[in-house]
C-alpha cells in the first residue's frame, strides 16, 4: 500500500468523453493492494472502458462480496454506487437490486474464493436466473488475503508459494457459466488490457448475464515459476481466440480486416463486438464448441482466452418473469398496493 | 529503439529541465529541497559553487530555469526558482568559513583579467584556489561591471552587490581599478601567461533621427545613462521621458526616470508586445508602477523647438507577413503620434566593442566584429587570449557570462598546465536510490498544488521616492517553504531495471500522467504516435528498455513525469527505482 495521495495532475491533452469527462474522473480512492496485483490492472480496465463509453457513474451500481478482489470497487468509479456484500453473497443482493431498477448498469465483482467457494451456489443461480449484469470475477487460484492457501480455481498439480500442491482438478467458472446458461462468456488475464477492456465494454452492453473471468496474478501469494496463475505462466501460454475491438453504438467502423478471420456481433445496444483474427474460425455461438476449446487448451497447459461464448436470443430475468417496463423502484405506493378490493380478485381467481 | 543509455551523464541531466536549462547548470532541485529543510546556508553554497553571484541573480537573472520548469507543462506556472535563490541568499548564516581557502604558495601562472564584470570574477573565483597570481583591470574606479552600471539599486541593493564581489576580491586578487587598458599588444608583452577579455558589450545604440545634433544633450544612451545614474553622475531627469526599446534596458531606464523626478514616462517600442525582449515580470514590474508602454510606435524624428527638445514623433505601424513568413512592419496610414518630452532615453540595444585590440597581434575578429573563439574552451586564436561573458558571443546575461568564465577558467588552468585545452573533463554526478523503506522516500515525494506564490513588493508610494529602495521585498520562510513545495524533483530519477519487470502494468495504471507504456518497439515517430498518452513534446525523450518478457519494451514519455515515485512505490519487483542524479559541471578545481 501506499501513503501518498495520487497527484491531482493530469496529462494535459487527456481525452475527454462525450460528458466532458476524463479517465481520471472515473477513478476511485487509491488502491490498498500490494503493489502489482493483477486486481488494480482490472480496476485500471474498468476505469478505461466506462470512460470510453461515457457511462454515467450514476447509473452504475458496483456489488462485492469479500475478499481482495471485493475491495476493488473502491478504487474505481467513485461517483457510482456500490455495494460490498456478505461473502460470496453478492448474487443475492444483484439479483434483489436489478429487481428494485433493471435500468442500471451492474457490475458484480468477485474473486475465486467469493465465487467458487463460499458462493458458488449463489454464483450457480444468479447466472441460471440471467441477471442483466457484468459479473467478473477476478481469479488468482489463490486465497491471497489469508495468506495465500489453493483456492478451487487452482489448477491440478499448481504449487503454492510454499510448495504446497493442488490435488484436486479446478472448478472452471468459465465452463460453469456458459453450462448454467450464460449468454456471455469471456476469459482475459489482467496483463492484457488490449483485451480485457473490450471485453468489459461489450460485457456492460449485452443485454443479459455476462460473465468474465479474469486471470489476475496474485503477486504477494501465488506467483512462482511453479504457479499456473502467475505472470510468467499467463504471458506464456495465454492463448487468444482474437483480438477483440468494442465499437460503441453511435461510433462508426472504419477498420477493415482480411475476410474470413472477422466477425461482427452487433448487440441489442447497436454497439458491435468487432472479432478480428479468429483462429481456425472459432464460432462464438456454439456453446459445446466452446467448452470443448476450453478443455482442450487446459489439456496443453493453455489458458483460452476472449470471447468463449455469446448468445443474444436469451431472456433476462425480467422478459421470463414478465415485469412492466417502469422500474420497480419508481412506482408509487398506489401502484405497489393496489388496494383491498384488487387483492380480493387476486384471491378469488384462486378459489 | 535502442534502449535508452542511462550511463550517459547528459540523459538524466536533460530530464532536470531548469538545470538542462540553467547556462552554469545549477543544481537546482537540489538546493531547492535545502531551502525546504531551512538549510539556507548550505543551499547558498550550492549555488555559490554553480553560479557565484546567487544573492545577485536571485534578484537579477533571467531565469532560463524557469520557462523550461516542468511544473509550468502540468500546471500554468513554473516554480519561481530565481526568487528562492534569493531566499537562500537572504537567510544564510556567514559563510566565510565555507569559502576555498586560496593557498599562500603561489603556483607561479600570472593570469591578467580585463574588465570586472561577472566573466572576469568568475575566473578569478575558480583560479585563485589553485594557486593562481590574478591581476583585474577595470576602467571604471569599483567592480562589478554591468551587475553595477546596467542594474538600479532598487533591483539590487549595493550591499547584495558589494557583500558577493568582496568573497572574489578578497581571496587576494591584484586589483587594478581605475585602468583602462588601450593596448592588448603592450599587455600581451608584458609577463602575464594568460589574459581573459570580459570587457561586456559596453556600446550603446543611440539613434540619430532629424533634430539629433541639435538637443544631443537631451538624449540618452540607456547603458550609459544608467551607468552615471549608479554612480550618481546623473540625479535627476526632465519632467517627460520617453524610452525608446523594448528590452530589459529599456524597463530599467524607464523605472529610473520615474525615481528621478519623471513625471510622465513612456515607453515606445516599434514591435508588438509580444516581441518585446524585456522579460515578462519586469514588463510587469514598469506597468505596475503606471508606466504606459505603447507598442508598433517607430520613432521618425526628434522635435525641437528653439533650441530645445520638445517632443518626438512617432509612426504607427502594424504586423504583417511577407510571403517568406518574415516579419514586416507596415505604416497605418494614421495621423502621426507626438509624445511631448524634454528626455529621450535610446535603449535599443548594445554591441562589443574592441577598439584597444590591435588587429595585427594574432586575434582574428569575425565579421561582426567578435573575436573568433573556439566555442568550448573560449580560447581565441591567440593560445594565451580568451574571453568570456558578453565579449566573448555578444550581448546575453550575467548567467551565461558567469558559465562562460567556468569553462574559460578551466581552459586557462589548462593551458597553464601544458594540458590539451581541448580535452574537457566530465561532469561530476552520482545516482543513489531513495528508497528508505517500503513506502518511504529520502526526498518528499508529496507535491503541493499550490499555484506559484507571488512575491511581496514594498509599496508604490515609498519605492518611487528612494531609488535606493528595494522594490521586490522577497519570500519570507513561510512563503519560501510554499513555493518549494511545489518542486516537483525532476533530479530524482525514474530507473528501470528491465530484467526485474514481470510485466504487471502497476506502473502503468498508478501513472497519474500517464507517462509509461509496455508496447512492441518501433521508430521513435512511430512509437511517439501509440503510446498510453499523447507524446508529441519531440524535445524530452523517451526512456526505451531492453526486451522483456513479452519481447516489449517499456517506454517512458519523460516529458510530464512528476517524479512522484508512485512508479515505484507499486513496482513488486523494484524494477523501477527512485534514484537522485546529482550532476556538477567540472570547473577547474576538478581537472
Amino acid at each position: 500500500m501506499t501513503y501518498i495521495r495520487k497527484p491531482k495532475f493530469q496529462h494535459p491533452q487527456l481525452e475527454t468523453n462525450e460528458l466532458g469527462l476524463t479517465r481520471r474522473d472515473y477513478e476511485g480512492t487509491l488502491t490498498t493492494l500490494c503493489g502489482g496485483c493483477g486486481h488494480d490492472s482490472i480496476s485500471a480496465a474498468i476505469i478505461q472502458a466506462a470512460a470510453e463509453m461515457s457511462l454515467e457513474p450514476h447509473r452504475i451500481a458496483k456489488l462485492s462480496g469479500i475478499g481482495c478482489s471485493s475491495k476493488i470497487p473502491s478504487y474505481f468509479l467513485g461517483k457510482a454506487h456500490a455495494f460490498n456484500a456478505v461473502h460470496g453473497r453478492m448474487p443475492s443482493v444483484a439479483t434483489g437490486a436489478n429487481l428494485a431498477n433493471k435500468e442500471l448498469y451492474y457490475l458484480g465483482i468477485s474473486g475465486d474464493g467469493d465465487s467458487a467457494s463460499i458462493g458458488l451456489g449463489q454464483f450457480c443461480h444468479i447466472v441460471r436466473r440471467r441477471i442483466n449484469m457484468l459479473y467478473i470475477v477476478a481469479n488468482n487460484g489463490t486465497y491471497g488475503l489469508t495468506k495465500g492457501q489453493l483456492s478451487a480455481t487452482a489448477d491440478l498439480g499448481s504449487k503454492t508459494k510454499s510448495g504446497e500442491e493442488s490435488l484436486y482438478d479446478n472448478i472452471d467458472l468459465a465452463s460453469l457459466a456458459i453450462e448454467l446458461g450464460a449468454s456471455f462468456v469471456a476469459r482475459s488475464f489482467s496483463g492484457d488490457k488490449k483485451q480485457l477492456v473490450p471485453l468489459i465494454q461489450a460485457g456492460l452492453s449485452h443485454k443479459g448475464f455476462a460473465f468474465i473471468d479474469v486471470v489476475s496474478p496474485c503477486v504477494t501469494f501465488n506467483n512462482t515459476d511453479l504457479s499456473t496463475h502467475g505472470y510468467k505462466n499467463t504471458w506464456e501460454n495465454n492463448a487468444a481466440l482474437s483480438q477483440v475491438d468494442f465499437v460503441p453504438m453511435r461510433e462508426e467502423i472504419t477498420t477493415s480486416y482480411a475476410e474470413g478471420e472477422e466477425k461482427d456481433i452487433t448487440l441489442h445496444d447497436g454497439s458491435v463486438i468487432h472479432l478480428h483474427k479468429i483462429g481456425n474460425n472459432y464460432d462464438p455461438f456454439d456453446k459445446e464448441k466452446a467448452v470443448m476449446h476450453i478443455n482442450q487448451h487446459k489439456a496443453e497447459g493453455r489458458i483460452a482466452t476472449g470471447l468463449l461464448y455469446i448468445n443474444q436470443t436469451t431472456s433476462d430475468l425480467h422478459d421470463l418473469t414478465n415485469t412492466i417496463d417502469r422500474p420497480f423502484n419508481v412506482l408509487g405506493e398506489q401502484e405497489l398496493c393496489p388496494g383491498n378490493s384488487t387483492l380480493m380478485e387476486i384471491n378469488e381467481a384462486f378459489r | 529503439m535502442k534502449p535508452t543509455d542511462i550511463t550517459n551523464p547528459e540523459y538524466f541531466h536533460k530530464v532536470v529541465d531548469c538545470q538542462w536549462a540553467c547556462p552554469a547548470h545549477t543544481p537546482v532541485p537540489e538546493y531547492i529541497r535545502l531551502i525546504a529543510e531551512k538549510r539556507y546556508t548550505d543551499a547558498y553554497m550550492v549555488n555559490w559553487h554553480s553560479n557565484v553571484f546567487p544573492g545577485i541573480l536571485g534578484r537579477t537573472c533571467d531565469r532560463p530555469c524557469e520557462p523550461a520548469c516542468r511544473r509550468g507543462r502540468v500546471e500554468e506556472q513554473p516554480v519561481a526558482i530565481c526568487r528562492l535563490k534569493r531566499v537562500a541568499a537572504d537567510f544564510k548564516e556567514d559563510i566565510k568559513d565555507r569559502l576555498p581557502v586560496v593557498p599562500a604558495e603561489k603556483n607561479g601562472k600570472h593570469i591578467a583579467l580585463i574588465g570586472a564584470g561577472p566573466a572576469s570574477l568568475t575566473v578569478a573565483r575558480d583560479l585563485l584556489p589553485l594557486g593562481y597570481e590574478i591581476t583585474l583591470f577595470e576602467r571604471d574606479a569599483v567592480s562589478g561591471g554591468a551587475m553595477r552600471t546596467q542594474i538600479p539599486r532598487f533591483r539590487l541593493p549595493i550591499e547584495v552587490l558589494e557583500e558577493e564581489l568582496n568573497y572574489i576580491l578578497d581571496m587576494g586578487v591584484n586589483s587594478r581599478f581605475g585602468e583602462e587598458i588601450t593596448s592588448m599588444k603592450s599587455l600581451l608583452n608584458e609577463t602575464y601567461d594568460a589574459v581573459f577579455v570580459g570587457t561586456g558589450a559596453p556600446l550603446g545604440k543611440h539613434l540619430d533621427l532629424p533634430g539629433y545634433s541639435e538637443v544631443q544633450d537631451r538624449i540618452h544612451t540607456g547603458i550609459e545613462w544608467l551607468a552615471n545614474v549608479a554612480f550618481e553622475h546623473i540625479q535627476t531627469i526632465g519632467k517627460r521621458v520617453i524610452v525608446l526599446g523594448g528590452g530589459n534596458t529599456a524597463m530599467d531606464c524607464c523605472r529610473t526616470s520615474k525615481r528621478l523626478g519623471g513625471e510622465t514616462v513612456t515607453v515606445a517600442v516599434r514591435s508588438g508586445f509580444d516581441e518585446m525582449k524585456a522579460s515578462p515580470w519586469e514588463i510587469e514590474d514598469a506597468i505596475a508602477e503606471d508606466i504606459p508602454i505603447l507598442n508598433f510606435h517607430v520613432p521618425k524624428r526628434y522635435l525641437v523647438e528653439k533650441g530645445r527638445l520638445v517632443g518626438m514623433e512617432f509612426e504607427k505601424v502594424r504586423k504583417e507577413l511577407d510571403e517568406n513568413g518574415r516579419r514586416m512592419l507596415v505604416p497605418t496610414g494614421e495621423d502621426p503620434v507626438i509624445i511631448p518630452c524634454d528626455d529621450v532615453i535610446c535603449a535599443i540595444g548594445q554591441e562589443n566593442s574592441f577598439p584597444w585590440i590591435e588587429r595585427d597581434i594574432g586575434i582574428e575578429f569575425d565579421r561582426w566584429e567578435l573575436p573568433v573563439l573556439d566555442e568550448n574552451t573560449f580560447q581565441s586564436t591567440h593560445e594565451k587570449v580568451f574571453f568570456g561573458g558578453d565579449a566573448a558571443l555578444g550581448p546575453d546575461n550575467i548567467i551565461t557570462a558567469v558559465a562562460h568564465g567556468h569553462d574559460a577558467a578551466l581552459s586557462i588552468h589548462l593551458f597553464c598546465q601544458n594540458q590539451e585545452v581541448t580535452e574537457r573533463i566530465t561532469p561530476l554526478t552520482s545516482l543513489v536510490s531513495q528508497k528508505m523503506g517500503i513506502h518511504q522516500w529520502s526526498y518528499d515525494n508529496d507535491i503541493s498544488n499550490d499555484v506559484r506564490y507571488a512575491v511581496p513588493h514594498a509599496a508604490k508610494e515609498k519605492t518611487l521616492k528612494d531609488i535606493n529602495m528595494e522594490v521586490e521585498l522577497g519570500f519570507d520562510p513561510e512563503l519560501a517553504f510554499g513555493e518549494t513545495m511545489r518542486c516537483l524533483n525532476c533530479d530524482v530519477q525514474t530507473v528501470f531495471t528491465d530484467q526485474l519487470c514481470i510485466e504487471c502494468d502497476a506502473c502503468v495504471d498508478i501513472c497519474p500522467t500517464d507517462c509509461i507504456s509496455f508496447t512492441d518497439n518501433g521508430t521513435e515517430a512511430e512509437l511517439r504516435s501509440r503510446l498510453t498518452a499523447p507524446a508529441d513534446n519531440e524535445s524530452q525523450d523517451l526512456y526505451i528498455s531492453g526486451a522483456l518478457q513479452t519481447t516489449r519494451i517499456m517506454a517512458k514519455n519523460e516529458d510530464l513525469c512528476l517524479h512522484c515515485g508512485l512508479c515505484a512505490e507499486r513496482c513488486p519487483t523494484n524494477a523501477w527505482d527512485m534514484r537522485k542524479f546529482l550532476y556538477n559541471t567540472a570547473k577547474a578545481v576538478n581537472a
